[in-house]
Parts: structure tokens; sequence; C-alpha cells
């Protein structure tokens, strides 16, 4: 299943890299990957969704730890958290499709950022169901070219999330049938 | 504050590290660094190649426990050290390699020499860097000095471009601690996960200790003892984890996995608790994960969390330094008396307790596994043993029975061949007072003999087993237990290795006999030169016992009954190559 990770990271040159180079080496499969910037200076945030199990979750987390530029990581998938996705679609369309178009942009709440004599670009902003269902019904029209940013995700609720945490979440058992061995965690 | 070039800065960080000796090798873009080295006092060994440096580098660090430094140049130089850094990275030990890169401002544009080595080195080092600026090169080394053998060790790589070498600055040591936010090389185990541990060890009937390199990196010999001792249980060691604790203490079983003993995996299988102290079920160690030890409880201690639950599930992890994790649980560790399980075990080890070779009748003949028994014998047990990678390493594990920390040294997780020649100019020079030996097979030997070379300009003391059976010995095994004996580049003509120590003004000797064996190794040991002995041994010997790769543990190939070595006594004289 898909797993989003929130790395905070040095913003340094090669970092990307390193990070990308770990989920590569170690099997891996990155669905999607942002980067961007935070509020702290020097401070960049990856949101990483990776296809994996639970212990291969706990595997990814504790790996990323191990690189010296990864200041912290959080896994959002199953905490309460906004999760969002910027996707731009281009569509041909005809004078008579225009409309339908711009029907269904309306129903989804996208909206159109560009219009031309034989096609219109559309932009939605959602969750990862609702672009996607998007896209799809947008493939009854001609779609010239989609463009998806990755998601980005945020924890709800007011607590600051210091980009270097006092505590590591650690790893869990690789199938439940072990007790439960969450509270087990490391200081620094 | 005075300033200093990039170049000189790079020696005075080595010196404010305590470097003593560096291994290398120099070239277009590190030649500014070689140019200030002239003014320092740090020894610099001139390796055959660049592999070599690094393994010189590591084999220093597991004899010393200290930092090893490597140098080269950029492109060839570096990409050389590949390999070098691999096997550190495997065996977590630390080194520093030092590189020197084209000038910054050429970066990208496939100048001359150029090689992206922070690139190329990235999976395989701890951390690396690429410093463009002088002033930035004294906060790196020493990052990278901390780095490496802080945590869990590992080897990091600095490429540092020619003109930060070239160009001047202020040379600025801080002296307080580094500033790495991200890094978390002390990681703490909570109280909570003690005391579960706690529970399993005294509740445990047939507990067993399985020791892995950790126990030397961190220093936790005397705590695994005490744990030992005190709770009565028995320990299997890695490969890595030999010497480790003493293979002559009592409760020492020996080495478990691929061709461990049988009744150490048996044991394994049969027991209710592993405690897995500093290692990570490696798959030459496990088996079959489906079928290993599934009676068993498991604790695993390791400084890197993301070894637990890696490769097998365990009931309790717990994370950080195996001393201070030790230190933290003995309090709790009650006295125990597992008799019945001890007795058990030794009832297994049966007469397997005098492993099937010594059981082979003398012909006269050499059979590997006695040359190793006969050296370890000579030399007390005392000597630092440098492998390579494949049977003889195996015969080494086996038949060398090691009581002291960093006294084998071997490339266990990467297998390396050629590994052993440079590794053991490095431990040299780590314990300059110590008897050294390699033990190579004379395929490995082959891969890096120019560094015999290296032996003759630096004036010293090595002895050096070749383990000769004109084979890739464990391939041409491998083939024979499950390729129907097609030995597909497997047979191997080497040089008159007797000749080839000459060459490089060495003294070479060659036994073919068991009973010349005693007299020319001790006429060897005591040559204040390095000796170079042929050992020419049974050609198709196999190591036993051993577990298929993927196999259930306990399901081993045992030697059999009726060898056919035994029974033609084959004259080594009459050998032939592909035979």
């Amino acid at each position: 299943m898909a797993h989003t990770l929130i790395a905070y990271v040095e913003d340094k040159p090669g970092v990307l890299n390193r990070v990308a180079s770990l989920f590569r080496r170690r099997a891996f499969n990155i669905v999607s990957l942002t980067v961007g910037r935070t509020e702290q200076a020097g401070v960049s945030r990856m949101t990483i969704v990776v296809d994996t199990d639970e212990p291969g979750a706990r595997r990814a987390e504790a790996n990323l730890y191990k690189l010296v530029n990864v200041l912290r990581v959080d896994d959002v998938t199953n905490k309460p958290a906004v999760v969002r996705e910027l996707v731009l679609v281009k569509v041909g369309v005809t004078a008579e499709q225009r409309t339908a178009v711009l029907q269904l942009v309306n129903v989804f709440r996208a909206r159109v950022v560009d219009i031309s004599a034989e096609a219109m670009i559309t932009e939605i902003t959602g969750s990862q169901d609702k672009v996607e269902s998007f896209i799809e019904t947008m493939r009854a029209f001609h779609v010239i070219s989609v463009a998806r940013t990755g998601l980005i995700a945020m924890v709800r609720g007011g607590a600051k999330i210091s980009a270097n945490p006092p505590l590591v979440a650690a790893q869990l058992p690789e199938n439940g049938a072990a007790e439960d061995t969450s509270e087990l965690s490391m200081s620094v | 504050m005075t300033k200093l070039t990039g170049a000189q800065m790079i020696w005075e960080c080595l010196t404010l590290e305590g470097v003593e000796v560096v291994f290398g090798y120099p070239g277009g873009a590190i030649l500014p660094t070689y140019d200030a080295m002239l003014g320092y006092k740090i020894h610099h060994v001139l390796v055959r190649h660049e592999q070599g440096a690094t393994h010189m580098a590591d084999g220093y660090a597991r004899a010393s426990g200290k930092v090893g430094v490597a140098i080269a140049t950029s492109g060839p130089g570096a990409t050389n050290m590949v390999t070098g850094i691999a096997t550190a990275m495997m065996d977590s030990v630390p080194i520093v390699c030092i590189t020197g890169q084209v000038g910054s401002k050429a970066i990208g544009s496939d100048a001359f020499q150029e090689t992206d080595v922070t690139g190329v080195t990235l999976p395989i080092t701890k951390h690396n860097y690429l410093v463009t600026r002088t002033e930035d090169i004294p906060r790196v080394i020493k990052e990278a000095f901390f780095i490496a053998r802080s945590g869990r060790q590992g080897p990091v790589l600095v490429d540092i471009t020619k003109d930060a070498q070239q160009g001047s600055a202020e040379f600025v040591w801080e002296p307080g601690p580094l500033r790495l936010p991200g890094y978390r090389p002390d990681l703490r185990t909570l109280p909570s996960e003690l005391e579960r541990a706690l529970q399993l060890i005294n509740n445990a009937e047939r507990p067993l200790i399985l020791a892995g390199h950790g126990i030397i990196s961190a220093g936790a010999r005397a705590q695994v003892l005490e744990f030992a001792e005190r709770a009565q249980v028995p320990i299997a060691t890695t490969l890595l984890g030999i010497g480790g604790i003493p293979a002559s203490h009592g409760l020492n079983l020996g080495m478990m996995g691929m061709h461990g003993e049988a009744y150490v995996n048996s044991a394994i299988q049969q027991a209710d608790l592993l405690l897995a102290f500093g290692m990570r079920f490696d798959d030459r160690v496990t088996g079959n994960l489906k079928t290993y030890a599934v009676n068993a409880r498991k604790i695993h201690i390791d400084i890197d969390s993301s070894e637990l639950n890696k490769n097998v599930r365990v009931d309790v992890g717990l994370v950080g330094d195996l001393r201070n994790v030790l230190q933290e649980l003995l309090p709790g560790v009650q006295s125990a008396d597992h008799s019945a399980w001890l007795d058990h075990i030794d009832s297994m080890k049966g007469d397997v307790a005098v492993r099937d070779i010594q059981s082979l009748p003398d012909t006269g003949h050499l059979y590997a596994a006695h040359v190793i028994n006969d050296i370890w014998r000579i030399t007390k047990g005392n000597a630092i043993v440098v492998t390579d990678v494949g049977q003889h390493q195996m015969w080494e594990a086996q038949y060398y029975k090691h009581d002291h920390e960093r006294t084998l040294i071997t490339s266990g997780g990467l297998g390396t061949m050629g590994f052993a020649l440079p590794a053991a100019i490095g431990a040299k020079f780590a314990c300059p007072d110590r008897e050294v030996w390699v033990v190579a097979g004379d395929g490995g030997f082959q891969m890096t003999m120019a560094e015999l070379a290296t032996i003759k300009q630096e004036k010293i003391k090595l002895n050096i087993a070749i383990i000769n059976n004109f084979y890739l010995g464990m391939v041409r095994q491998w083939q024979e237990f499950f390729y129907e004996k097609r030995y597909a580049a497997t047979p191997l003509l080497g040089p008159d290795f007797v000749k080839l120590a000459e060459a490089f003004g060495l003294r070479g000797m060659r036994i073919q006999q068991r009973a010349e064996l005693q007299g020319l190794v001790e006429e060897a040991r005591a040559d204040s030169g390095t000796v170079v002995i042929d050992f020419q041994v049974e050609q198709e010997d196999s190591v036993f016992p051993m577990v298929p790769a993927g196999a259930d543990l306990d399901k081993m190939i045992r030697r059999p009954a009726r060898d056919v070595l035994i029974e033609t006594g084959a004259d080594p004289d009459e050998w032939e190559l592909g035979a």
C-alpha cells in the first residue's frame, strides 16, 4: 500500500539525490516525491509516497534517518493530515465540447487557466482520489498532456513540528503477531 | 591567525586527528596535497593500486580500532577505490578517503580525469563530501572523521577540488561539538524495552548468544562474557565476530552459518531465545529465513535501527552501542543454570567436535585445513591473520582459534578477493610489533599481488601463506556440488610464486609435504623480511560442513564418509590443471 512520508532535510546540494538513491538502492518503489523549502531557513521538506507494506515503511524511515542530512521523518499515512496534489490537464476540445468541459470543471471545482482555439488547460487541486477521478473524466475528451506535482501533506492541528526531534520513531515488528512495540523509541 | 593553503589544511587536520600513517597514490588533481605532505610528519605509504590503499586503510582500522586514511587522485584514482570503500561499508569499518577533484570551474565539463566521485560512491559510503572552497576543508575533514568512527562505523569520502587545495584561508579548527543536526550516532533504548528484554532473558530455557562484529567495534567483550557467564548462555559467533570472545572460552561454541559447525547451527534451530549482539542476520548465517530459528524468541541489539526486523523479525529490538546496552541490561540479568541445554549442545558435538578433516589419514600431502591448523599451533594463536576470500577463509575461521580481538581480519559482507595482502600491510602498520600472517588463495592473491612491491619498499615483515590449489576453489566447490562438476573458468594457472617473491626482492618458499611444514614455517617466521610461502594443497578439497545457499540452516552437506581424496591420495606432482 502507499505510505506517505514527510522528510525534513538540510537544504544542501545533493540531498535529493541521496534520498532518491536510498529508495532505489533498497528497492523501494517511489510513487511520488516532492521537494520544497519550508518556513525554516536551511530546511527543505520532502513528501515521499512509497508503495510498500508497514514493515517496509518502517525500514524506509530508519534508512532515511541514517542519511546525515535528514533531520526528521514523519509517516503521516495513518495520521489526520491534509494531503494535496496539483494537476494540470490540457485537453483538446472542439467548440461544441467546450461547454461540456467547462461544466465538468465546475463540478470538480477545478479551474480553466488557459484557453485557445483548439485546447484548454485545466487546473485541479485536491486529494489523490479527487484529482485522479478528474483526470479519468477528462479522458472522455482528447487529453493532450497531464502534469502532476505529486502529493504534499501536512498534519492537522496546531502542534509545532520541530525539524530536529528529540525522539525518533522506531521499528515495529514485521507483522502484528508480536506484542505491540510502538512505545519503543529512542532518544538522542 | 595564520593562513594555510587547502593542501596544508588537509595535513594539519590529519595531524590533529592523530593520523600517523596514510596510504595513497599521487596524481594530477591531488598534487597540491602531495606537495604539502613533505612539511608534515605523517608517514605516507605509496601503494601500487588505489584499491590497495583502501584495503590498507581498512586493515589498519580493523587492527587498531582507529580511523584508516587513504588518498588518491581524481578520476581513475578515485574509481579504483570503489571496491575498497564498498568492502569497508559492508563490514562497518571506519576509513576516510581523500580524493582530488578537478578544479571547481571545470566540474561537469568532462575534464581530464574527471569523475563524479561523490555520485559514484554515494551508495557505498556512510557519507561523502565534495569540497570546493578552501575554508570548508577543516570542518569537513573533522566531520568526516567523526562520522566514520561514531555510531555504526563506516567509510567517508572527501572529494576536494584542486583549486580548493591551492587556495589559502585562515585555518579554523573548532574545538566544540560539530553541527550535524541530522546525525544521530548515539541512539538509546527506552527502559521499558530493556525490561521486556530482561523478562525474555530471565525466563529462557535454551538461550543462545549470536555474537557479531559489533562486539569488537563496541569493545563489549567484557560485558558479553559477564552476561554469558552469569546467565550461562552459550555463544555462537559470526565470521566477523571471531576473536570478539576467546575461542577457548567454555561457552564459545564457534562459528555459525554456511560453513559453521553443524552443532552450532542445530543449536540455533533448537534455541528458545536468540540474543543477537551486534550482528545483522546476513543470509550467510541464517540460510532459509522461513525456517530460521522458528522456535526462538529473538532479542536484537544493534547500533543501527534499520537492521532491526530487516531480515529476521525480532521480539525486542534494542538500539544502541552494544556495550552501553549490555551495561544497562546487566544489572537485571539473573544467574541461571542451563546445564541441561549446555549438555544437550555438548552431546550434539559428539564426534563432530573433532572436525572431519583432522581425522584424515596423514598421507604426507597437504590439506589446507592442516596448513592453517599447523600455523595456529606454531604461532600459538597469537598472530594477526588477514585472509582473502574463499575456501581458505572458511578454513581459517574453522581451524585458527582466535582468543584475541582484532586478530582475524577478513572481508565478510562484500567478500572481496584481493583484500588480504593490502589489508595485512595496513594491519602491520597498525601493529608493527605483532606477527602478521596473510592467508590467501592463489586466485585472490593474484588480484593484488603488486602490493608485494609496497612491502619491499616499506621494509615490512609479513608471513604470506598462499593456499594454492590451482583452482578458484570456492567457486569450484559450488560447481562440484551444484553444477555437476562442470569446472567453467575455475582451473587457474598461477605464476611460480617463489620466483615471483624473489622478483620483488622477497623470499619465497614452496611446501608440498606436511612433513616440511613445521621447519619451513619456523624459518619463515624467523626471517626478518617478508616471506611468501606457496602451500600446494589438495586440489579438489572442499569446505565442510556446508549449508547450501538458501537452504535450511540445519540441513548441512557433510564430508562424504569415503572421501575420494583420501582414497586416491593423488601425488601433487602429478596434478594437472583442469584434470
